[in-house]
């Protein structure tokens, strides 16, 4: 009887012995085996075909050559999956140059989903990466990851459910991302330290924040440059899902798009609405959750040179995310009300100051009807907010275009 | 494979023995394949099972290393050939410059548990590598009756840089065949009060190879990484005699421009209490993490330096937030705080060992519970904190 009943009690618990890992089929284990050679083997000119199908893989797929095409049949056909990962952590990793990956998707990564590191001439054309649960604290963090690498563009492709960004360029130059489709990632699609970014035509909705462009201290190029336009930005309300010490988790949920410490950004004829913290946010290094560390030296912590234009806001900023936020929201502009479309943290470079005021260039300018812009008052702890309009008004040169230029 | 083993099921165990025997006399000397990548181990002619030993072949020299890579509690024999009349050049920081035609290889391999076949799953989780070596070799050749070998791979410098082939040993440890794409083994650790771990043992493929040992990202340049000076620079038990290995090698004509051993630098023995828990723990973190986290390596994106050259606090994780960990960060806040291992990422990720969290992201399936000891040690021991 007792036997019986640890029987009956191990199968309710699964805790009761290791799991055996997932039998792979003989089909899935061959397919992998003759993939990954193909990836070996690859040379400038190689075309690896993902056929139709989805395809289980245990190990990352790793490539080291320059001049490749990794090409699936489409990115709702050709589906790479690692939901069975025993080495990795990345879906793909990829070092080389003149990249180019299409048509397929690459779903249940453990790490980051598509990682392409130090390669110029990077193309992403119509991928698509998934954590097919959802959002989930067991998501890898990254979507579409190119990292320091030079001309990257990132078109028609999806990302859903990173734990951290969705598509993330990092430390890159001449970017450009479009017609992508960011939903239930903590951010939507981000730029981060990178120096000429265009960011058009995406729509970034149901992320934590929409679409960020961040500039931190410590890596290997501080950003500069980016031009954010025509996308569509509605609706980023997720519950942040990020793990706490990275750069996301401090952003509030519905955040439509962020500029933070990036000097140089261009926003403009953009359809943002419903972002019930903020439609837009500027702020500095110091309302992130790494506030309280000393950034280094050579690092400017304050946006400047930022300018809102000529934008589309519907609703937003209604319901905002945090307790101090959702008390400062209802103490000035009441339980029905909202913030303005434009949020700014309060910190200001008084180094960089004459006559109390910013350089004609590095000031923050918001010309955009009758958007009004909230000083939250970071660096008093929200103790003196207030609604600003003229103090803003103003216009910068527009940000050439960023060029995919060859090397 | 199963060829072999099937063989041996069938005759007579004398009459096998016989064979095997039969096969491997008049040993063909050393072969470099300029390029291409032989189907088998046993081409090279460096290092072959034979009588129950796996043995070397003349001019090639077995060699340590004072601080390993934890690889899952495996026992690694390492070893190294050059062409008659060519030696490595003596570097003090970097790997030395060793010359076209130049042979590394390094066998995985696991002592067998008391009572447990060849066949089992089971092998030994100890560090006692007293038993690994066959009788009278000192530390020369292998004692194949007590312990399992895994696979070995082959660094071979070519004209064109080097390259990394792996492969892994047949059932009957007879032959390693090439495995180009990796294999994955299910294996159990067994340690000496019986507890059981069972993981899944990870060869990589060849471009996983190159993920450690492309230690210059852009470059995009492999390169050995264990015979560096600071490593090297110990004793080994040869069958001449013990002796300092850069010594040696000097010696056989293997190494050029060394100083005398004493005035080569030398990392601290992890194994050792009374060396400084600062220097062994700089040591480990040098060999396990910094062929990616050095200025030129593929994690210079995250600006954390592991190198034992480095010594900008910042830079070693102190205080640091992180920069692309997702999920890695455990919920901590900073790389490293003073006094407050548990509160440090790095302490969370060497702990996993899971993909997506775990560090190195290579190279095992198990947690190193001694180099995790030694980290939260050396962290606990830092004066300081992260307050601003």
């Amino acid at each position: 009887m007792r036997k019986l009943i640890m029987l009956v009690l191990c199968a309710l618990a699964t805790g009761c012995g290791k799991e055996p890992p997932p039998q792979k089929s003989g089909d899935d284990a061959a397919f992998e085996k003759a993939l990954q050679q193909q990836f070996l083997d690859a040379k400038p000119g190689t075309v690896i075909d993902i056929p139709p199908g989805k395809h289980m893989l245990q190990r990352v797929l790793t490539l080291r050559a320059n001049g490749v095409t990794v090409r699936g049949a489409g990115s709702d056909k050709s589906v790479l999956s690692f939901k069975n990962q025993i080495s990795g952590p990345e879906g793909m990793l990829v070092y080389g140059n003149d990249f180019v990956i299409e048509h397929l998707a690459i779903e249940d990564s453990k790490g980051d989903g598509l990682k392409i590191n130090d390669g110029t001439n990077v193309t992403v054309r119509d991928v698509r990466v998934e954590w097919t649960a959802g959002p989930s604290k067991d998501n890898g963090a990254y979507g579409i990851y190119p990292v320091k690498c030079k001309n990257v563009l990132v078109e028609d492709s999806a990302s859903i459910g990173a734990r951290d960004a969705g598509i993330y360029v990092g430390q890159s130059q001449n970017v450009v991302v479009r017609r992508n489709r960011a939903e239930k990632n903590v951010a939507g699609i981000e730029i981060e330290n990178s120096i000429r970014a265009d960011v058009y035509e995406n729509t970034a909705t149901d992320n934590t924040g929409g679409i960020l462009v961040f500039n931190m201290p410590d890596l290997t190029q501080h950003g500069e440059h980016a031009r954010v336009f025509k996308n569509k930005v509605f609706a980023n309300n997720l519950g942040n899902f990020a793990a706490k010490g990275t750069a996301v988790a401090s952003v509030p949920a519905g955040s439509g798009i962020i500029v933070t410490s990036n000097p140089k950004v261009e926003i403009f004829d953009n359809d943002i609405a419903d972002n019930r913290t903020a439609n837009i946010i500027v702020a500095s290094y110091f309302i992130t959750n790494f506030a309280d560390k000393k950034p280094t030296e050579g690092y400017d912590p304050y946006p400047k040179s930022i300018y809102i234009h000529d934008n589309r806001f519907t609703g937003g900023g209604d319901a905002p995310d945090g307790l101090d936020w959702k008390a400062l929201k209802v103490s000035m502009f009441g339980i029905g009300g909202h913030f303005p479309d434009v949020l700014w943290d309060g910190y200001v470079d008084t180094k960089s100051l004459v006559d109390g005021q910013y350089p004609a260039e590095q000031r923050i300018c918001v010309k955009n009807g009758d958007v009004e812009v909230l000083d939250v008052d970071g660096p008093n702890k929200f103790a003196n907010p207030k609604v600003m309009k003229d103090e803003f008004h103003c216009e910068l040169p527009p940000l050439a275009a960023a060029e995919l230029k060859a090397p | 494979m199963a060829t072999s083993r099937a063989l041996l099921r069938f005759l007579p165990a004398s009459l096998a023995l016989t064979l095997l025997v039969g096969c491997a006399q008049a040993p063909q000397p050393v072969h470099y394949f300029a390029e291409g990548k032989p189907e088998k181990l046993g081409d090279w002619h460096l290092i072959e099972a034979r009588d129950g030993k796996l043995v070397t072949n003349s001019g090639v020299v077995p060699y340590d290393l004072a601080m390993p890579l934890f690889s899952d509690y495996a026992h690694k024999f390492r070893t190294v050939w050059m062409p008659k009349g060519t030696a490595a050049k003596y570097d003090a920081e970097g790997a030395m410059d060793f010359p076209v035609g130049t042979v590394l290889t390094k066998t995985f391999f696991y002592p067998l548990p008391a009572g447990a076949s060849r066949n089992d799953k089971a092998v030994a989780r100890t560090y006692d590598t007293t038993r690994d070596f066959a009788a009278g070799t000192a530390a020369e050749a292998l004692d194949l009756a007590r312990l399992r070998l895994i696979e070995t791979r082959v660094l071979v410098r070519r004209e064109h840089g080097w390259d990394a082939i792996p492969y892994v040993w047949n059932a009957a440890q007879t032959e390693a065949e090439l495995a180009r794409t990796g294999d994955a083994i299910p294996l159990e650790l067994v340690d000496d009060k019986q507890a059981k771990e069972a993981f899944t043992y990870v060869v990589p493929n060849e471009n996983q190879c190159a993920s450690c040992h492309d230690t210059h990202v852009q470059a995009k340049r492999i390169e050995p990484i264990g015979p560096r000076a600071r490593h090297l620079n110990r004793d080994y038990a040869y069958a001449s005699g013990t002796e300092n290995q850069l010594d040696h090698w000097a010696k056989l004509g293997y190494l050029s421009g060394a100083p005398a051993a004493a005035q080569a630098p030398r990392d601290a023995d992890w194994h050792d209490a009374k060396a400084p828990i600062a220097d062994r723990a700089r040591a480990y973190l040098d060999v396990n993490c910094s062929m990616c986290h050095s200025p030129t390596g593929p994690a210079n994106t995250t600006a954390l330096d592991l190198r034992s050259a480095n010594d900008d606090l910042r830079r070693l994780g102190v205080c640091k937030p992180p920069v692309a960990a997702g999920r890695g960060t455990g919920d901590r806040l900073l790389d490293i705080v003073p006094g407050k291992p548990d509160d440090s990422i790095l302490i969370y990720r060497i702990t996993s060992h899971e993909p997506g969290v775990m560090m190195p992201e290579l190279g095992r399936s198990t947690t190193h519970h001694e180099g995790v000891e030694l980290i939260r040690e050396w962290i606990a021991s830092m004066p300081g904190n992260c307050d601003a």
